[in-house]
């Protein structure tokens, strides 16, 4: 079995649907299956590792979203379980976040270290 | 039989974008040339398959569904099946069933099967190639 890096750049893409964001709960889903896989947080979906993120109180009518998705606490929970989860620092920076907003755990790389990061893996799914 | 397999995954609703029409050329382009495929639907991809699928007439154009005869995508998934039928290879389209599940996605056309994740990481680790067509 090859490692498998997952390219997560689209963000809070279908997070309405019960999985939150579906890809890194395809990672997380993959990862209890035995894959060996990593996640690269580029682009506007480095605000995944911001944390504090709060999208509560969501409802039409009388139908509540009693469990909002919590995109942050997804992706530690991903690290948690042993996945690497690696963040593109300039687009962190270029979107106002510093060091202290982020999720710990968090591997972080430059732009340039992305073919690297890429080299090191057997598939590069880019969602 | 086929020696080579490839997977697939696709993840856009019918008709939203051309990346349905693109994996719908790939696939049909691999079993042509006597590969395997597998495919991985998720999100709105599992509604590609839906049994209920019905073409309309077009008042624009004043053209009765009949002379439209147009295609939905239920009616190109079977064709892929028959496809990898006559050409003895297997074409294994699993619709992922939660995605199913909270679309109300569950009456297909014959062919593609319920399944998961581990059943795409299967497909991917049995294959010679994975090709992922995201939603953007």
């Amino acid at each position: 079995m090859g490692k498998i890096l997952n390219i997560v750049e689209t963000a809070y893409r279908g997070t309405l649907e019960e999985q939150d964001d579906t890809v890194l709960w395809l990672t997380h889903m993959l990862k209890n299956a035995g894959a060996d896989i990593s996640v690269l947080l580029r682009a506007n979906a480095v605000n995944y590792a911001c944390k504090g993120q709060d999208a509560s109180g969501l409802a039409f009518g009388d139908a509540k979203m009693i469990h909002p998705p919590e995109i942050d606490k997804d992706v530690s929970k991903i690290i948690e379980k042993g996945v690497s989860v690696y963040l593109v620092e300039e687009d962190a920076r270029e979107r106002g976040l510093a060091d202290d907003d982020l999720i710990a755990g968090l591997r972080r790389i430059k732009r340039q270290g992305i073919p690297q990061l890429i080299d090191e893996h057997d598939q590069v799914w880019h969602w | 039989m086929a020696d080579k397999t490839i997977t697939v995954a696709i993840m856009d609703a019918p008709y939203e974008s051309a990346n349905s029409t693109t994996a719908l050329r790939i696939v049909q382009s691999a079993l042509a040339k006597g590969h395997n495929v597998n495919v991985f639907a998720y999100e709105g991809a599992v509604n590609l398959t839906m049994k209920g699928q019905a073409p309309h007439p077009n008042p624009v154009k004043g053209t009765s569904a009949e002379q439209e005869a147009h295609p939905t995508t239920k009616d190109w998934v079977a064709a892929l099946f028959k496809l990898a039928k006559d050409k003895g290879v297997k074409l294994d389209w699993v619709n992922c069933g939660l995605c199913v599940d909270e679309r109300g996605a569950g009456d297909w056309v014959e062919g593609p099967r319920r399944g998961g994740p581990k059943d795409f990481l299967d497909a991917s680790n049995a294959s010679q190639t994975t090709l992922v067509i995201p939603t953007k």
